[in-house]
């Protein structure tokens, strides 16, 4: 007997109701997935397990890509058959203009270098750099981001700044061993400190996924003008000062607007600076450690051979007074001579020396 | 004379393989490439699932697909998880419960409920997104991928032209 010519011939499922507790179901686990995402934090714990995600997802992209980009290759080759004249048209007028400015650079260095010489100027040193390759792209008016295919084996950290030949393109959101998803400038949640070249007024970056990002709370009167070059201040520390972003243009809503530099040169091919803002270089739980947070508490007792040493060392000319009037884990925390150790150890410490703290301001020059 | 086999048409068929289908083209047009000189665009490929899969049948199994195509578009893209997922089963909701005035119309009529789900998407999106990054995204850009995102309706239409078998059960 077949399921139809029984008992349940004639029952009608509830198939639309059934459907709409699935759908609420997962509509519901959706939502709690969005109230708890903290994407916009963009830093290594937000990125959390998205991490073996992209890890998996580069290679399998990759294999899809291949044919994409023989296609790219194959328009890139019609666009250079087609456009050649013009191309060599423009860029023998552009060496001409470049030429002087290139004289112009060769004796600036030259001066530059003798001024840092005769200041002694700590100059900024080489940010090394990491070559990657974008495996994937978003283009979306919600997310503007890449993959790319170097990770934390090659030394990129979450908040390195990423750049191609032309200008600055992102910063490094999340890195796993072997990929790395960058946040383009574009991206509605990022935000850069920048300066206008011409005036150095510092304004912010701010994207909002369509391809020119928006300048917000530029800092003084006319500031800004067309075809002002946009660069990073390195306000912050997040990206290092003077790396070149665009050039500025009034928006059709009225705002000031950005045309990226990045976007003129190849959109696969990037750069990963290894620079390290402030954040990376200092561990807040060091500078709260020992000896700084020893110096309002007692220091332990010194053993008895360590008591013995420093007495060999210090010899007091009333041992049992000073035994008296100060413990000698007091004596310990501060190492003068006898005679001061009875000072009451809250006193704060001497500012270092202006020839002490001249190796600590190096940094590389960064702000 | 021998009979031809009768073909089951199974939840692999009409979303197993679609879904698959939708994968495999957002990984294809998430490639970082310029075809003279312009990027590829990005329309929501799963919003022709999300149109699609309540007009056919109702299912439980479509709005749990629909949750994981979803969340496969935010992992991929970096996007907010859940963003997507919430979005399309947005959509796929609204469709549902209007099936009983969409299905048997023309082409036409199915083109304009398209639109109003593929709008309804982006503007969920677009607020979540805003409420995430406490920042309005731009509206010309979402403009341009809600028109390429249309633009997959054919895809839809077909979907559904396959695989609607007019039974009275899910009417």
């Amino acid at each position: 007997m077949s399921f139809r010519d029984g008992p349940f011939e004639n029952l009608k499922v509830p198939l639309t109701w059934t459907a709409a507790v699935a759908l609420i179901l997962a509509g519901a686990g959706a939502l709690l997935l969005l109230l708890n995402d903290k994407r916009e934090q963009l830093d290594a714990k937000a990125y959390g397990a998205r991490g073996a995600f992209d890890a998996i997802a580069a290679p399998a992209n990759g294999m899809f890509a291949h044919p994409v980009r023989w296609v790219g290759q194959a328009s890139d080759w019609v666009d250079d058959y087609f456009f050649a004249v013009s191309e060599n048209r423009r860029l023998k007028k552009q060496v001409a203009e470049l030429e002087a400015w290139r004289d112009a650079a060769v004796a600036l260095k030259n001066i530059n270098s003798r001024y840092e010489s005769m200041l002694q100027i700590r100059t900024e040193p080489p940010v090394p750099m990491v070559t990657a390759r974008a495996v994937s792209e978003s283009r979306g008016p919600f997310v503007n981001a890449r993959l790319i295919d170097s990770g934390s084996r090659k030394g990129i950290k979450v908040g390195n700044p990423v750049i191609n030949e032309h200008g600055l393109v992102g910063r490094v959101v999340g890195a796993t061993a072997s990929v790395s998803r960058v946040l383009l400038l574009t991206d509605v949640a990022s935000r850069t400190p920048v300066l206008v070249n011409r005036t150095d007024a510092r304004a912010i970056l701010v994207g909002d996924g369509s391809g020119n990002p928006k300048l917000e709370f530029i800092r003084g009167k006319d500031a800004v003008k067309a075809g002002d070059q946009i660069l990073s201040s390195g306000d912050g520390g997040v990206f290092p000062r003077g790396l070149p972003i665009g050039v500025a243009a009034k928006g059709l809503d009225g705002s000031w607007r950005v045309k990226l530099y990045s976007d003129r040169g190849a959109v696969d091919f990037v750069r990963v600076l290894l620079f390290e803002d402030f954040a990376q270089l200092v561990n807040p739980e060091a500078l709260n450690a020992p000896p700084l947070t020893a110096l309002n508490k007692a220091a332990p007792p010194p053993s008895p051979e360590l008591a013995a040493r420093i007495e060999a060392l210090h010899p007091t000319p009333h041992p049992g007074a000073v035994a008296a009037a100060q413990p000698p884990a007091v004596t310990l925390a501060t190492p003068r001579p006898a005679a001061t150790a009875a000072q009451p150890t809250a006193t704060p410490p001497k500012p270092a020396a202006p020839a002490a703290a001249a190796p600590t301001q190096g940094n590389g020059g960064r702000p | 004379m021998r009979g031809r086999a009768v073909r089951v048409v199974g939840p692999l068929h009409w979303i197993g393989y679609p879904a698959l289908a939708v994968v495999a083209a957002t990984l294809v047009f998430a490639t970082p490439v310029r075809l003279f000189r312009l990027p590829l665009p990005e329309p929501i490929f799963p919003m022709v699932l999300a149109f699609a899969w309540p007009l056919i049948r109702p299912s439980m199994l479509a709005p749990a697909v629909l949750l994981v195509v979803g969340l496969f578009l935010d992992l991929l893209w970096g996007g907010p998880m859940g963003l997507w997922a919430l979005s399309l089963l947005c959509a796929y909701g609204v469709i549902l419960f209007a099936r009983p005035l969409i299905v048997g119309q023309d082409v036409r009529a199915l083109l304009g409920w398209y639109v109003g789900a593929t709008i309804l998407a982006y503007a969920l999106g677009y607020v979540f997104t805003a409420m995430d990054v406490k920042a309005a995204p731009s509206l010309v850009g979402a403009f341009f991928q809600v028109l390429v995102t249309v633009l997959l309706f054919p895809l839809a239409n077909n979907l559904i032209e396959r695989f609607d078998d007019g039974d009275v059960r899910f009417r």
